[in-house]
């Protein structure tokens, strides 16, 4: 089972993800079926086609973007959604981090945005720093160790979704 | 002004860095992190694995060194490596024997000199290159070195930019000539003043060579100073979300630039940009001012403008003159000259030094240029603040060393990739033809005669060693796993001659070479070089015309017909000699 680290804790997760084509007898990208209750993060292309729907469970419902969906495809309902999570498909692919930080920054999302696939040690920090709150590690991930991640460099030179101000308006804050 | 010294925070980072990487080599060690996943996190801290062993390339930020840090490269070089180094294209110094387990021992000892190989290699913003006389040209516009330190510090861990579709180069220039190349870097800043007298950058992205070489266009003619990182940040956010990750070959930003369209790139970037701008990100002249005083600034001796006994010592001293000619570079401050000293020379791969080299260049630089020296994208080193009274003295001296072939802008001052001999990518060596052309061409009156010509080699298309733009440029290919050479004429650096860069002025610069014909082999090169050579000398009108300009006036017919158009042709084609020389 995966660990999940919420605001730099290992917290218990109640969610349950969703995928396309994933249900018996579905062909690939096809929508899968969804639980009555419970609370359920669908794919962004369940989300669009049944809206309304999941949003009169009783259980919560978020979605799950994909690297290749930006924040427009979501901004028109993030005061419906408690909850965004972002797709990292390989470590190299770092569009989601732009994603996150536009949906923290520009179009101002208070609600938990989680990193889901390969969510490893190694990109724990950046993600935070680009407005992740959530991260969903990878089965193989020790999350004691990667906790540690978020304090290897404690200084940031640039602005970022955790920090408004770069550091050169820190510093020259702080001198003065 | 030169070298940027840290403040307790940039240190920090460095340290920090250190501890997080050696981090992950232990985790790779004991077997926690795949090789596939170590991989982009040691490229991002430099470390290639080569053909023959791991390479750690080392971050010389817009090329300056104190000498106390390049008493730390030779050092290293000593202790982790086999006793050399070799300094390339990009202002980076690279070790081609550490063992990867050392590699956090290095870094530890890089950080006690203010040094890294942060962001080095890995798909993300690379090392700040500049202009090598940033700060003494005499037509500066700007010290290039403050905005390379500013941008240096917005790049550094950029938590959004540090998983781009592919690297990502940034050049500065900050003088009315163009040095650093800024037309074929993924974004290239031109300082220019504008009407006002305000200082601002020319922007230009999407240039690059490789396999797809491309000349950048212009995106924004004028970007005032306090916008750069917010205009940097929309134009990393945009190749960030839409530059190609399907397909490595066409994921640089000039691809996403070509493919889209210059008028709609650029209504993209200017569109983030509009949300970007004015934000925190915005630039302020006290931060400008702060980085600008943690530079270290030589305390310049008042001078008269000309030294006599200089001139007097070119009146009567041809070999002297010669090398003053080539490798001395006048300075905005009266009385200095910054001088070049030349890795090129012949029997010795381009831009190797040995430890012992970089020792004896350190205690020159104490001696005779405040503790500092440079590193030039054509990989030689410069000490850019020589009184010129004490140019006699360094030229004993470097002659001693073996760093005064006065070739700087001449032939034999190529640019050359490692190659075959330790690239794994490589179809073909190219420092054994590097060699075999400075061996062909070793008659100094001949090679001053021929004037400036800049000829540089890749050992395969991905143009390592800028073949596209060389005046003469030379890339390794592979037929049937045999080692051919295809040789082009025309390129150019961007380096020129034609006054002053201002914003709506086109651009005179650079230019890629065309090739001339069907590739030879290896023993074939140097002949083919010197027909070009003698194509040229017939054809020019005066001394003053250079290789380039000819090539510019009377188009590549003339020199493919004195290569190939000869009775006995040499076309490997024909003669199918094997290109083991
Ligand atoms: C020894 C191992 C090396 C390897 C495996 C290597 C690999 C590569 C590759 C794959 C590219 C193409 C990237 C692309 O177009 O997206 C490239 C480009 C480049 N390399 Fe290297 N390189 C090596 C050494 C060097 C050295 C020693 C230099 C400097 C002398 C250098 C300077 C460059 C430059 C300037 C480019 C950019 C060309 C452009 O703008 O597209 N490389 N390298
Ligand atoms: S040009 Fe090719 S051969 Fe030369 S270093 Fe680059 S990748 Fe290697």
């Amino acid at each position: 089972m995966a660990n999940l680290i919420r605001n730099r804790r290992v917290e218990a997760d109640s969610w349950l993800r969703l995928e396309l084509g994933a249900g018996p007898n579905e062909t690939a990208g096809a929508l899968p079926p969804v639980p009555a209750d419970g609370d359920v993060i669908v794919p962004l292309a369940l989300w669009q086609a049944r809206r309304d729907a999941l949003a009169a469970r009783s259980g919560k419902t978020g979605v799950w973007l994909d690297s290749k969906d930006g924040p427009e495809s979501i901004a028109g309902d993030l005061a419906r959604l408690p909850l965004i999570a972002i797709n990292f498909p390989s470590i190299a692919d770092g569009r989601g981090l732009s994603t996150a930080r536009l949906l923290r920054e520009r179009h101002g999302y208070t609600g938990e945005i989680r990193a889901i696939g390969t969510v490893i040690k190694d990109l724990l920090l950046g993600m935070h720093r680009c407005g992740f709150d959530a991260f969903l590690l990878r089965d193989d991930q020790d999350p004691a160790d990667a906790l540690l991640a978020f304090d290897e460099l404690a200084d940031a030179y640039q602005a970022s979704a955790v920090e408004t101000q770069p550091l050169f308006r820190r510093r020259l804050a702080g001198a003065r | 002004m030169s070298l940027y010294i840290y403040d307790e925070i940039d240190q920090r980072v460095v340290d920090q860095r250190v501890a997080q990487y050696r981090d992950q080599t232990q985790r790779f060690l004991a077997g926690k992190l795949s090789e596939e996943e170590f991989r982009p996190l040691r490229l991002r801290n430099g470390l290639y694995v080569q053909r023959y062993a791991p390479m750690l390339r080392v971050a010389i930020p817009y090329g300056i060194l104190s000498s106390q840090q390049l008493r730390m490269l030779a050092h290293i070089a000593r202790k982790y490596d086999r006793d050399y180094g070799h300094f390339s294209t990009r202002q980076n110094i690279q070790y081609n024997w550490p063992k990867l387990e050392e590699v956090p021992d290095i870094l530890a000892e890089l950080a006690t000199v203010q040094m890294h190989a942060i962001q080095t290699s890995g798909n993300c913003i690379r090392n700040i290159t500049a202009d090598h006389f940033g700060g003494v040209a005499r037509d500066e516009i700007v010290d290039s070195f403050v905005w390379c330190e500013i941008i240096r510090q917005w790049s550094t861990f950029h938590p959004e930019f540090n998983w781009l579709p592919r690297k990502f180069k940034i050049a500065v220039n900050g003088a009315s000539v163009d040095r650093a190349a800024t037309h074929v870097h993924d974004i290239g800043l031109h300082a220019v003043r504008d009407d006002k007298g305000e200082i601002g950058f020319r922007v230009v992205i999407g240039g690059g060579l490789g396999r797809t070489p491309i000349v950048g266009p212009v995106v924004r003619e004028f970007l005032p100073w306090q916008h750069l990182l917010t205009y940097l940040e929309a134009a990393l956010r945009v190749y960030n979300r839409y530059g190609r990750r399907d397909n490595m070959y066409k994921a640089r930003i000039k691809i996403l630039v070509k493919e889209t369209g210059l008028e709609k790139f650029r209504a993209e970037v200017e569109a983030e940009w509009a949300l970007l701008k004015d934000g925190p990100n915005t630039l302020i002249a006290e931060e400008v001012r702060r980085v600008e005083a943690r530079f270290t600034k030589p305390a310049y001796a008042t001078l008269p403008e000309n030294d006599t006994a200089l001139a007097e010592k070119l009146a009567v001293d041809t070999a002297f003159r010669n090398w003053h000619q080539r490798n001395v570079f006048p300075h905005k401050v009266p009385g200095y000259a910054a001088v070049t000293l030349s890795l090129k020379k012949s029997g010795i791969p381009p831009g190797d030094a040995t430890s012992a080299q970089m020792d004896a260049v350190a205690d020159l630089a104490d001696r005779y240029s405040f503790g500092e020296l440079r590193v030039s994208h054509e990989q030689n080193l410069v000490l850019a603040d020589v009184r010129q009274s004490d140019l006699a003295a360094v030229w004993e001296e470097a002659k001693k060393l073996g760093f005064a072939t006065p070739n700087i802008g001449l032939l034999t001052n190529i640019i050359c990739c490692p190659g075959g001999d330790f690239c794994s990518l490589a179809n073909a060596k190219s420092i054994p033809v590097a060699l075999a052309i400075q061996e062909r061409f070793d008659n100094l009156d001949y090679l001053h005669d021929i004037g400036e010509l800049d000829l540089n080699i890749s050992g395969c298309i991905n143009a390592c060693g800028h073949h596209h733009v060389g005046h003469i440029g030379i890339l390794g290919v592979d037929k049937n796993s045999e080692e051919w050479y295809q040789i082009q004429v025309g390129g150019n650096q961007g380096e020129t001659k034609q006054g002053e860069i201002r914003p709506g002025v086109a651009f005179p610069g650079a230019s890629l070479g065309k090739v001339i014909g069907p590739s030879f082999a290896r023993a074939e090169v140097p002949d083919v070089i010197e027909d070009l050579i003698t194509c040229y000398l017939e054809r020019r009108d005066s001394e003053a015309e250079r290789f380039i300009d000819v090539v510019h006036r009377i188009g590549v017919e003339p020199f493919k017909k004195a290569v190939y158009g000869k009775p006995d042709s040499k076309s490997p084609r024909r003669s199918r000699q094997l290109a083991t020389a």
